[in-house]
């Protein structure tokens, strides 16, 4: 460090190192950019207090702040409770057969079941609700159940053949070919009928009596179905187990039964309601108005 | 301004404060009449009303970031219609272009906010502290309490006009005299008070003290400008050949014959907003405002010289006139192939947004097939689709509008809002002034139907009749693509 010196021409010390004749100019860092480098530092201290900052052994440092980033995020979900909160209390309080009539909270509820519906039910009706085989597809308009606002409600909260909920859909289908009710010719003449419904195949008469006698309770003389019992209408195309012969005479034989939870006690009230205007709102929803007249109906025609 | 007692081999040099001199003549007037036209269109376009009935503002000229319009007089642009705007910035791209080739760095010398406002900035500075003279004189002195005040009052002016300009800035971007009210009352978004801090804080260090450095050293403007002009363009010029050797008219008595015109008097120097020396030729300093060629005429009159010693003049000119020909007229610099193409292609684009902008539809549909399911078997064997369906009516009054379906023939189709029981062919809906109106609609065939393209149309159901379609896909069971 001897060799320090005045450069001549800059005026500018030099750093005292020399190779080959060639020395560097000790020049100083301008002086803003040495304060603002400062200034880094002391704001490095202060947050290092303020802030979490240094990992330790279990936890690190909390700050004296005490600011997290989980806590913000309570924070925010906490805010947006408080901003749907009144509009869930709206919804809480509107019977859901007054809905329709509520344009804004019928959007609103049926926002609010399109989440919860990609939460809850995508598992078996799929991402579109267009369902599986065995899963009912909850665009159309065929409805085993009932597709008004109410009676998709009543589905939701009771759910279809739930185990200890005694309001849930309960039905059952005799196993006419497990049970040996029916011989499998018999078996073949039913589904013979049953397809000429929908004219895919030739009634015989055999079929047409075997079909009088032992199915026309539920699923109507003419197959079009009883929402009472949740008897498929079997004079649509739509076929929740498929529709080709060997479907159908499996499904007499041995017919296999969907079971839906019971919603209730699962999801608020208020989380169900906005399901049912979700679903209902698929493009197959019925009216209110008109189903209610339909069900008085069924005692008729059992 | 780099100091000019700098030795060459030096990379760098401390600043030296322009200072320039208080002139008079026609360009200094021209560029007089540039500032006030210039800032009057910026202070005072937002405050210009026009009526556009009653669903849109009353505002000229608005840029409703929130509500996606962009209103300038009669015309309304929505988002899609932005490449209005990017041939407006194409075309002042080469109306710079034009501008340059034709007479130099025009844009530069009279019409960049940053010369505009540096001018406006330095008259504030003759009006406190006084001309030339007097300001290198306060600048030199020891600071005490006259210069102090001085200093603090120019300093507060300099605010006053940095946060005007932030002010107006905003007003472009909301209703005015709203804004202004809100703005102080302290209920205004705080992005406009942040915009009006920033701009406020950028026009007081860019106009009251980085001045010619942001044309020297931050813009590249002057960097590209090189290639714009050629020896054809009209540049500000020092006519050496006539100039050289400089001398004082004393010297000029004594030794006569020996001098040029050029009597070394230094005051294009003094003039320079830039304290560029023209006499050394043209530099990325020099922004070519003339303000020499006014204070050079000034004292060639006073002298009894020809002026036009400094000028505007080709370099091709110049090379002629020291050869002692006559120069070409000022016609040969402004029209020749150059120019005219660069014309050609801004007139052009011009026309052809005209063209675009008075042809325009002023109705648009979209449509979005749903795909998650594609389609759906009805109870009665029937397929179903469903789509989102998206009605634009551009005009500001509600329109009755008609949408039907082209190419397929059987289907029917209902909304959301009624029943398959009331499916229809076409489909009547009301859309509101300046809006998007969104429509969920389902359509039917009969079972069986194939997989196939078809149209959505639009009419208007007025007098105008305007029309659009969209093409959209109708899928049923089988359908590979």
């Amino acid at each position: 460090m001897a060799n320090k010196r005045i450069d001549e021409a800059t005026g500018t010390e030099t750093v005292g190192h020399e190779w080959d004749g060639i020395e560097e100019l000790d020049t100083p860092m301008p002086r803003w950019w040495l304060w603002t480098f400062y200034a880094t530092i002391f704001w490095a201290l202060v947050y290092v207090i303020l802030y979490p900052a240094w990992p330790l052994i279990e936890k690190g440092t909390e700050g004296v702040l005490g600011w997290t980033s989980r806590g913000e995020l309570a924070q925010d979900l906490a805010l947006e409770g408080e901003r749907k909160a009144p509009i869930l209390a709206a919804l809480a309080h509107v019977p859901i057969e007054r809905l329709p009539a509520d344009s804004v909270r019928m959007r609103a509820a049926i926002a609010g079941g399109r989440a919860a519906f990609k939460v809850n039910c995508v598992q078996c009706h799929g991402d579109g609700a267009a369902g599986f085989k065995g899963y009912p597809n909850l665009n159309d308009d065929d409805w085993l159940w009932g597709g008004d606002l109410k009676a998709i409600e009543q589905t939701l909260l009771h759910g279809i053949r739930q185990p200890g909920d005694d309001a849930t859909h309960a039905s059952l289908m005799p196993a006419f070919g497990r049970d040996g009710i029916f011989t499998p010719q018999q078996i073949d003449q039913v589904a013979g009928h049953v397809l000429s419904f929908t004219g895919k195949a030739r009634s015989t008469a055999e079929g047409a009596q075997l079909y009088a006698d032992n199915c026309a309770a539920c699923h109507g003389p003419a197959g079009e179905g009883n929402r009472l019992f949740g008897a498929p209408k079997l004079a649509d195309a739509i076929w929740l187990y498929g529709g080709s012969r060997a479907e159908v005479e499996q499904q007499i034989s041995a017919p296999r039964h969907g079971v839906m939870p019971s919603w209730q006690g699962r999801l608020d009230p208020v989380t169900i309601k906005m399901l049912a205007a979700y679903v209902h709102s698929l493009g197959g929803g019925e009216d209110f108005v008109d189903n209610a007249a339909e069900a008085e109906a069924p005692d008729a025609q059992p | 301004m780099r100091s000019p007692d700098v030795p060459a081999d030096q990379l760098f040099t401390r600043q030296v404060t322009v200072h320039p001199k208080r002139i008079d003549g026609r360009f200094r007037r021209f560029k007089w009449l540039i500032m006030a036209v210039t800032l009057a269109i910026y202070y005072g376009t937002p405050w210009i009303r026009w009526d556009r009935g009653a669903y849109a503002p009353d505002q000229a000229v608005l840029v409703d970031v929130a509500g996606r319009r962009f209103y300038m007089f009669d015309i309304e642009i929505w988002p899609q219609e932005f490449y209005f705007v990017a041939g407006l910035l194409i075309m002042a791209g080469i109306g710079l272009f034009l501008v340059t080739s034709a007479v130099g760095r025009a844009w530069c010398g009279y019409s960049c906010p940053q010369t505009v406002w540096t001018d406006l900035f330095q008259h504030v500075d003759r009006f406190v502290d006084g001309d030339r003279n007097a300001r290198m004189r306060l600048d030199a002195a020891p600071w005490g309490p006259a210069k102090l005040a001085r200093r603090l009052s120019k300093w507060s002016i300099y605010l006053v006009i940095s946060f005007w300009t932030g002010g107006a800035w905003i007003l472009y971007f909301a209703d005015a005299p709203t804004l202004v009210r809100a703005f102080w009352g302290g209920d205004a978004a705080p992005i406009a008070y942040a915009t009006v801090a920033v701009l406020t804080f950028t026009t007081f260090i860019f106009g009251g003290f980085m001045r010619e450095q942001v044309c020297i050293y931050m813009c590249p403007w002057p960097r590209i400008q090189a290639a714009m002009t050629d020896e054809k363009s009209l540049i500000v010029t020092y006519k050496d050949w006539r100039g050289e050797k400089r001398g004082s008219l004393k010297k000029a008595e004594r030794n006569p014959g020996q001098f040029g015109d050029c009597i070394d008097c230094n005051q294009c120097v003094a003039v320079c907003p830039t304290g560029w020396d023209i006499r050394k030729g043209p530099d990325i300093s020099c922004i070519t405002c003339a303000l020499c060629i006014d204070a050079c005429d000034r004292v060639m009159t006073e002298v009894g010289r020809p002026t036009g010693l400094i000028a505007y003049a080709t370099l091709e000119d110049c090379d002629r006139e020291r050869a002692g020909a006559a120069p070409n007229p000022v016609r040969k610099a402004l029209l020749r192939p150059r120019t005219v193409i660069y014309f050609l292609g801004w007139g052009g684009i011009g026309l052809a947004l005209l063209f675009a902008l008075g042809t325009r539809s002023h109705l648009d549909i979209s449509v979005a097939a749903d795909r998650n399911p594609p389609f759906m078997l009805m109870s009665d064997g029937s397929i179903r689709n469903a789509y989102t369906v998206k009605l634009r009516n551009m005009e500001s009054r509600p329109r009755a509008l008609r949408v039907a379906i082209e190419g397929l023939p059987d289907a029917r189709m209902w909304s959301d809002q009624m029943g398959r029981a009331d499916a229809v062919t076409t489909l009547d809906v009301e859309v509101p002034p300046d809006t998007t109106h969104p429509l969920r609609l389902y359509l039917a065939a009969p079972a069986g139907a194939p997989s196939r393209d078809f149209t959505f149309t639009v009419t208007a159901l007025d007098p105008q009749g305007e029309t659009d379609s969209s093409k959209a896909r109708f899928a049923a069971p089988g359908d590979s693509e």
